[in-house]
């Protein structure tokens, strides 16, 4: 009798645990939302050149981007004001603390997009078009000598430039 | 005085010049370091009648709907550079540590690191989003989040440029908190991120989760699926109240143990992924070149680390005597199991007591009696975390890992007493 009784207890015991976690497992309170709908949402553009918009642009257009929109921090030819501004020139096997830029230090031509397209210019970010963004990209490449002036940067030919430091990286994402 | 002196001689001495072992803490009559407080009360001459001071003598202010601090622990700031015009909102300030206790920072001096300035939300038009490799992309409101299930842990927080600084080659005159105070601690409260993965539905081929916020450099981070799934949180709760402005309000990512550019504040976007999104902030910034030319990218665990406080650089020990040595340690690994304390700058070692629950990477505060004779002391300390791992020398991490990084600094403090009791930073 009293094990029978200790037994349905703990039964209780057992079924009121299991609601109470299948209670918590049940909030489920997230929106259905589509991959459309976030299109002007989602501004991640990634080394596999996924997220890259329609549009393209050429050094030679970037140019005039450049001088009205990044040269009072970066200064003409890229070469920086200070610190963190310097976009162009650099080596990672010179002698000593090597210079790291765009140039030299990037492993991805699509962070460059990204970037700037997110973040800059530092004063009104995501200000410019996707087109100039493609265009700012193309001159800031083709100023550390990585494409020619003509060369036309879009969501494919983006995602073919290879950086000088592209295999310069250790991934540490799985060391212990 | 009488009995104290008598129970100096008495004192049983664990390491060389001057350590104490760490079970006579509580005995004893401990100076403190020196730091700029005017203490009316030591200053006071002993000859005189003590008499009832005057806030006792009239009532002061009722209850108040918002507490604050006594004006006369204002000195207590965080240090914040000056603004950057190239940089609008962006820097970082610092805790200051030498003057802090236990283990958690109050929010208001919890340090900062900003991309672009503290966007000023309003939580009802904030969104939580999650696509990319997931079976259904969601959209959460904050409403929705805060009827979630949650936990609440206490964790540190650390730039992965905490103590750069003593990666170069000259030991810089600094401060506690202008050399290290890119570290905090906090009771972190909020919904395992794995909850809303799961809602979602994780496809299998998705390996990396990218994290975006809401600020205006739409500052981005890519995590470790695994990670992701373990123990990483959507944190709404900062001991106890809304995470601050400054902290990611309305939420922020917390990735525990992790170098704190990771923990994205004002958390907008979750995207799953084969491959890292290969941000700007985890290629150009928070990567660390190797002497071979290669660069760590992705070391996210910080290493087992430990400071002594107090004394601590810029502080001056006033008197022969002895003192409290007191600091914090903290590991991305485990919890902390031991600290160590040198006053011969490294050459004998005695053991700290360490205080509090010795949680998974959360700040552990150790502390030990050292007695000042006023000679020259180089006082360091040397943690041991849950797995193993013992903070290196600055020499034996340099010969390591190189000097051409410039984050992930976690190597033995070394702070210099001089025979007038002047503290300062030096390499040892």
């Amino acid at each position: 009798m009293h094990r029978k009784l200790i037994r349905l207890l703990a039964l209780i015991g057992i079924a009121q645990i299991v609601f109470i976690a299948s209670s918590q497992e049940t909030v489920r309170l997230g929106t259905p939302i589509s991959e459309s709908q976030l299109e002007g949402f989602d501004l991640i553009v990634a080394a596999d050149g996924s997220g890259l918009p329609a549009g393209s642009g050429t050094a030679l257009q970037g140019k005039a981007v450049f001088e009205s929109r990044c040269q009072a921090c970066h200064s003409a030819n890229g070469e920086g004001t200070s610190g963190n501004t310097r976009l162009v020139g650099g080596d990672m096997h010179s002698a000593g603390n090597p210079i790291r830029t765009v140039g030299s230090y990037w492993p991805y031509a699509s962070t460059v997009f990204d970037y700037v397209r997110r973040a800059m210019p530092a004063d009104a970010p995501k200000s410019l078009s996707d087109i100039e963004v493609y265009q700012v990209t193309a001159y800031v490449l083709y100023l550390n000598g990585i494409i020619d002036q003509y060369l036309i940067l879009n969501s494919e030919t983006l995602t073919q430039v290879k950086m000088p430091n592209r295999d310069g990286f250790i991934d540490e994402s799985q060391a212990q | 005085m009488t009995d104290k002196t008598n129970s100096l001689e008495k004192l049983e001495h664990v390491a060389g010049n001057g350590l104490i072992n760490r079970r006579h803490l509580l005995g004893l009559g401990l100076s403190s370091a020196g730091m700029a407080v005017a203490s009316s009360v030591l200053a006071a001459d002993n000859s005189l009648p003590l008499e009832i001071p005057r806030w006792s003598r009239q009532p002061g202010p009722g209850a108040s709907g918002y507490g604050s601090r006594s004006s006369h622990t204002e000195y207590m700031q965080r240090t914040a550079g000056n603004p950057n015009p190239i940089y609008p909102g962006g820097g970082s300030s610092r805790s200051p540590l030498q003057h802090l206790q236990g283990t958690i920072t109050p929010n208001s001096l919890h340090f900062e690191r900003h991309h672009a300035g503290v966007p000023d939300i309003d939580p009802s038009l904030h969104k939580l989003v999650i696509n990319g490799l997931v079976k259904q992309p969601l959209v959460f409101s904050y409403e929705d989040l805060l009827k979630y299930p949650m936990v609440s842990k206490i964790y540190f927080l650390e730039c992965s440029g905490n103590s750069g600084s003593l990666w170069g080659a000259n030991a810089a005159d600094g401060s506690a908190q202008s050399i290290h105070g890119l570290v905090s601690c906090a009771e972190w409260t909020g919904i395992p991120l794995s909850t809303l993965l799961d809602e979602a539905g994780v496809e299998p081929q998705a390996q990396w989760v990218s994290a975006v916020g809401a600020d205006a450099a739409s500052m981005g981070r890519s995590v470790p699926l695994n990670r992701a799934m373990d123990d990483v949180l959507v944190a709404l709760f900062q001991n106890g109240e809304p995470v601050r402005p400054e902290q990611g309000y309305p939420m922020r990512l917390f990735v525990p143990g992790c170098e704190g550019n990771i923990s994205v504040k004002w958390l907008t976007q979750i995207k799953l992924s084969r491959e890292p999104s290969q941000f700007r902030d985890e290629t150009s910034k928070y990567t660390d070149t190797r002497p071979d030319r290669l660069s760590a990218q992705f070391t996210l665990p910080m290493g087992t680390k430990s400071l002594i406080t107090s004394p601590s650089g810029q502080m001056a020990l006033e008197r022969q005597g002895v003192y409290q040595v007191t600091g914090i340690a903290w590991s991305g690994r485990g919890s902390i199991r031991r600290v160590e304390v040198s006053a011969d700058g490294g050459q004998t070692w005695a053991d700290a007591r360490i205080e509090s629950h010795q949680s998974e990477k959360a700040l552990a505060r150790f502390r030990i009696p050292w007695q000042w004779s006023g000679g020259s002391a180089v006082l360091q300390s040397r943690a041991t975390d849950s797995r193993g791992n013992v903070q290196p020398s600055r020499s034996a991490l340099i010969a390591e890992k190189g000097s051409l990084g410039r984050y992930h600094f976690h190597g033995i403090q070394s702070w210099s007493v001089s025979t007038s009791g002047e503290v300062s930073n030096v390499y040892a």
